[in-house]
């Protein structure tokens, strides 16, 4: 579990990344912060490890104060994933993937050993291995990425926007894997990013963060969706220019899903078994004959 | 040229005599310049009065210099110490600014990245700054090189045998063949020393080979044809 006790960050130039902050971080939950920038996501989640010290308050990892541990190490058992990769270009994939479990202290052969095991993990051939990051595609660097920050099997797994810099349709593949890899793995993941949607999809836990760090809405997607707290939230996730009311129209060759601007969303279909599943899990318990019957409801 | 076939053993001679008093320097005014130019990077203030005060003893010339050294550093004044020391300052000139702008030049997210996966100061300067700075470094060093191999001739004024000896012979007796072969010996051992050092990097940095771009082309159309 990570804690957030009143923190506040003041920059040396005078501006407040984050005024008083707190906030639980389950353990074994995707926490996902949202915001534009200059909210004050990406200072939060350097927080975590020491990248950024907090002007006042704490940040607490299973009650511990984060403020007495030693930064170097306390870095070296957390994950961290960024945008752009961050891979080290003088470095083939594979040494990248072994270069924490390195600095602590592991010999070469086993840690080289351990990061094939780890590409298998992120889904990456082992003949990538020898190459350099430079000549993988942008998907392949940030699965490397990945596997760096799964490389000491942390607890804790930074993201600060991984997969902002892919294309879309990468992005929606890494996005799978990341939910794939959390069900295998269940990792506490903090997961930054300015896009409502990926937030939605990844996180158990929301937060809708406004300038200057301070907390729009804290809550699960459903609860935000249902729910939004203000006006701020409702436009942030779209509520309000009706991108997230959905209804039916008939264009003669069957339903299909209108949002609020008219334009087309999709149609409805019956939930496959393990996403519904999934739902069902993350909505608590349902009453009610089956899922596909649930998202007749919901209309 | 029959003067150069007969007198091969002094030109090999001389030659190994220039090799000796530039190859010190290279060497030294490397070893000398890292640790010049991370201070200049490190730390804003020093990184104007080092890199200042250092470029500026590119500007003395360098027969004073050969004069006023032994009196400062109290060797001999034949001694071809003098002209190591010179040269080893002159390129410290040079490489001191390159070390500072090769260090620079470091990517800063990489260097964030660095930082966050757990590299301390000194792992993160030896492991990730200091190769990647490597093609900078390289270029500056390439440089020094060459320079110092011209610049070495000087020596013949001064006493210490080099390929300048050739000139300073040959002008004094006459002999234009002479003056040529030093010219040409000079030239080839700068290309030689400049030659070695590509091949070092290329073995020390396989990162920077052109291969990389190929390899990404041929990366693209494997992703094209999945």
């Amino acid at each position: 579990m990570i804690e957030f006790r009143s923190v506040t960050k003041r920059f040396p130039d005078g501006t407040v990344a984050v005024d008083n902050f707190s906030l639980v971080l389950p353990s074994r939950r995707t926490t996902v912060l949202v915001g534009t920038s200059g909210s004050g996501k990406t200072t939060l989640l350097r927080m975590i490890n020491r990248m950024v010290d907090p002007t006042s308050g704490t940040v607490e990892i299973d009650g511990a104060d984060i403020g007495t541990l030693e930064p170097v190490k306390l870095r070296r058992s957390i994950g961290y994933v960024m945008q752009n990769s961050g891979l080290l270009p003088h470095r083939k994939v594979i040494d990248n993937v072994a270069t924490v479990p390195m600095l602590r202290g592991l010999n070469r052969k086993k840690a080289r050993a351990d990061a094939l095991r780890l590409l298998d993990t992120v889904g990456l051939d082992r003949s990538l291995a020898d190459k350099y990051p430079s000549q993988l595609s942008g998907g392949q660097q940030q699965r490397v990425g990945v596997a760096r920050g799964l490389a000491v099997d942390p607890n804790i797994l930074l993201m600060d926007e991984p997969f902002g810099a892919v294309d879309p349709i990468v992005r929606a593949e890494l996005q799978q894997e990341l939910l794939r890899l959390q069900r295998e793995l269940d990792k506490t993941v903090v997961f930054v990013t300015h896009d409502i949607d990926e937030a939605f999809l990844l996180g158990d836990q929301v937060v809708i963060l406004r300038t200057g760090g301070k907390i729009a809405q804290v809550g699960t997607p459903a609860e935000i969706l249902a729910n939004p707290a203000d006006e701020f939230v409702s436009s942030f996730i779209g509520a309000e220019r009706g991108k997230r009311s959905l209804h039916f129209e008939n264009h003669g060759q069957g339903d299909v899903l209108v949002d609020g601007d008219g334009r087309l969303a999709g149609v409805l279909v019956d939930a496959p078994a393990a996403q519904a599943k999934a739902a069902q899990a993350k909505a608590g318990p349902v009453s009610g004959p089956g899922a596909s019957a649930q998202g007749v409801e919901a209309r | 040229m029959t003067w150069v076939w007969s007198n091969l053993d002094f030109i090999w001679d001389r030659t190994l005599d220039h090799l000796l008093l530039s190859v010190p320097p290279i060497i030294l005014s490397f070893l000398i310049a890292v640790p010049l130019g991370w201070l200049a990077h490190r730390y804003r203030v020093s990184r104007g009065i080092i890199l200042t005060v250092v470029g500026l003893f590119y500007a003395v010339p360098s027969l004073p210099l050969f004069i006023l050294l032994p009196f400062i550093v109290g060797t001999s004044v034949r001694s071809p110490l003098n002209l190591i020391i010179a040269l080893t300052l002159y390129g410290v000139a040079l490489l001191a600014r390159v070390v500072a702008d090769g260090l620079e030049s470091v990517d800063r997210e990489v260097r964030q990245s660095a930082t966050a996966v757990g590299f301390s100061a000194r792992s993160q300067f030896w492991q990730v700054e200091l190769p990647l700075a490597g093609p900078v470094l390289l270029a500056g060093l390439r440089v020094v090189a060459v320079s110092t191999v011209s610049l070495a001739t000087v020596g013949a004024v001064i006493g210490a045998q080099s390929l300048g000896s050739l000139f300073t012979d040959g002008f004094q007796r006459g002999i234009q063949a002479e003056i040529v072969a030093g010219i040409v010996a000079t030239v080839a051992l700068a290309l030689l020393l400049d030659g070695i050092l590509v091949l070092l990097g290329r073995m020390i940095m396989p990162w920077t080979r052109p291969h990389a771009a190929g390899a990404r082309r041929v990366a693209v159309l494997q992703r094209v044809a999945v």
